[in-house]
């Protein structure tokens, strides 16, 4: 293991807790779902990949590395899905702040 | 790398503490899957810090199940709140 690649390594991991620090914050300080499930998608993405990267980086063996991959491949595909699915029955059940939406063309779809 | 592992640790442990406050407060039901969501994500990410601290992937095989557990979890209680409602 070289030490530019621990660097990089270490600097990912760190990355991606940051992402996850910054998910708690919003979670627990902003006003309503929509805006929360703005701040919770972020590490769900970027910060896990960046995360899995830098776990990736110091494998010992190739297909631990591909296997951390694969998890960061299954939440590109499943994020979307889940946010999308979150944020009708949030619009659907009427827990959300319709009143502070911009554009709802939810509404109009019907 | 020691550090930069319990520097990870000690982050990852206050962002689930603060996905747990939002997770206990509420107040409707998809406010708690976002945060069980996060919370899931947060398990994930320290499994990986876990895994990448002793260099051994024994773990990575519930990494992916609980990943994929976690997407039909949110998937399932979202449609049960779609029919219900969810205050």
């Amino acid at each position: 293991m070289s030490a530019a690649l621990d660097v990089l390594s270490a600097v990912l991991l760190l990355l991606g807790v940051g992402f996850a620090l910054l998910a708690g914050l919003g979670l627990v300080r902003f006003p309503d779902i929509f805006s929360r499930m703005h701040a919770a998608t972020k590490p769900a993405t970027l910060g896990l990949l960046c995360v899995v990267l830098g776990a990736a980086l110091q494998m010992e063996d190739g297909s631990d590395a591909v296997k951390l991959l694969l998890v960061g491949a299954f939440q590109f595909i499943t994020a979307p899905v889940a946010a999308h699915m979150i944020g009708r029955a949030a619009y659907r059940s009427g827990t959300g702040d319709l009143d502070g939406l911009v554009v709802d063309e939810l509404k109009d779809a019907g | 790398m020691t550090v930069v592992v319990w520097i990870c640790l000690v982050g990852l442990t206050a962002a689930a503490g603060m996905c747990l406050v939002r997770l206990v407060r509420g107040p409707s039901v998809p406010d708690r899957i976002v945060a069980l969501d996060a919370l899931l994500l947060v398990v994930v990410a320290g499994i990986a810090v876990g895994a990448a601290a002793t260099g051994d992937g024994d773990f990575l095989a519930v990494l992916v199940a609980v990943s994929l557990l976690g997407f039909v979890g949110t998937v399932t209680v979202a449609r049960f709140v779609e029919r219900r409602g969810g205050s």
